[in-house]
């Protein structure tokens, strides 16, 4: 499961582009900071490799391993 | 999560910096490992990536002066020898300003662990030619262009006498985390030289103005050690190479000193 907390995002996009499965995409909505941050679009093609967990510089992604 | 002090968040670095990064691979490895925060010292310098574990992570941190997080990390050491201490700071911080403390520090084989993140510039304060500023790139006080070699700081820890050195970027997060956690384990000088974005004060000038372009130039530079040794030294000019360097055992300082303690005053 992808957690994403989107208040803490700085909208850099590491994680839309580095996403080996393309899961993740910029969302059109802000947050309270001016920031677009990510959304999950292909949920069930997550491969749960956890590359944007630790890539990502602002801890908003979590992959929550079932 | 459970690791860092989470009512101070969002971060205070830039958009597409690389030291969240390098906080997020470190207090991975800090888990992964099981070690009790409590147990850790970090000690910083001045700069950019000084704020890394300063005030982010819960553990003891050792805020310092410019270039000296050496120095003031080898008393820590020396007075706690059960803690792991671990230094986090710049290029501009110990390569540039504290060369001689990384040198000696490496030479003596103190048993610490020091992450030095290399953005190639001076961030912080506005973006002042380092000694890892690659030749060519145009910085605030090279404004034409830079015509210093840049300094390979891994190789020249390794030549000092460090037992264990590496060179990561922030693209290569999986062998990044390993290494710290090697790191921890090992016991004397470990040093890991992260190569990182800084889109703010460095890529603005090169035309990189975003994190991601500095990892898909991570990603089309690196080359790994066991690769290079047919290359010749022009074929590597404009490489990264990435990888463990040394991984030795040599006599640690802090034991030598209590053992000459004992020996000479019985305590």
């Amino acid at each position: 499961m992808i957690e994403i907390d989107e208040e803490l995002c700085k909208g850099c996009g590491i994680c839309t582009d580095f996403c080996p499965m393309k899961v993740l995409e910029t969302s059109d909505k802000i947050n309270k900071k001016g920031y677009y941050p990510p959304k999950a679009v292909k949920e069930d093609e997550c491969l749960g490799c956890r590359l944007c967990e630790l890539l990502c510089p602002e801890f908003a992604i979590f992959i929550i391993n079932e | 999560m459970k690791y860092l002090r989470e009512e101070i968040f969002p971060t205070k670095f830039c958009s597409g910096c690389g030291c969240g990064t390098v906080l997020n691979c470190y207090a991975h490895a800090i888990d992964e490992l099981g070690l009790n925060p409590e147990n850790i010292v970090s000690v910083t310098g001045i700069g950019c990536s000084s704020w890394i574990p300063s005030p982010y992570l819960k553990c003891d941190t050792l805020h310092t002066t410019h270039g000296r997080p050496l120095a003031f990390a080898t008393g820590v050491k020396i007075m706690k020898p059960d803690m792991d201490v671990v230094v986090i700071a710049g290029d501009g911080d110990i390569a540039g300003i504290g060369g001689n403390h990384l040198i000696h520090s490496a030479r003596r084989n103190l048993d610490i662990s020091v992450f030095l993140v290399n953005n190639y510039i001076y961030g912080m304060t506005g973006g002042q030619v380092s000694p890892t500023t690659p030749m060519g790139h145009p910085t605030t006080t090279t404004p034409y262009k830079n015509i210093e070699h840049p300094m390979k700081i891994a190789e020249l820890v390794a030549a000092a006498g460090a037992s264990y050195v590496a060179r990561w970027t922030t693209y290569n997060v999986f062998p990044l985390m390993e290494s710290m956690q090697n790191a921890f384990k090992k016991k004397g000088f470990s040093f890991i030289e992260i190569l990182s974005p800084c889109p703010v004060a460095h890529g603005r000038k090169i035309g990189m103005r975003e994190g991601q372009d500095y990892l898909n130039m991570f990603k089309e530079k690196a080359i790994k050690i066991e690769k290079v040794k047919n290359l010749s030294e022009k074929e590597l000019e404009d490489r990264i190479v990435i990888g463990k360097f040394v991984d030795r055992e040599r006599t640690e300082f802090t034991e030598s000193l209590r053992k000459l303690n004992q020996e000479r005053i019985g305590k």
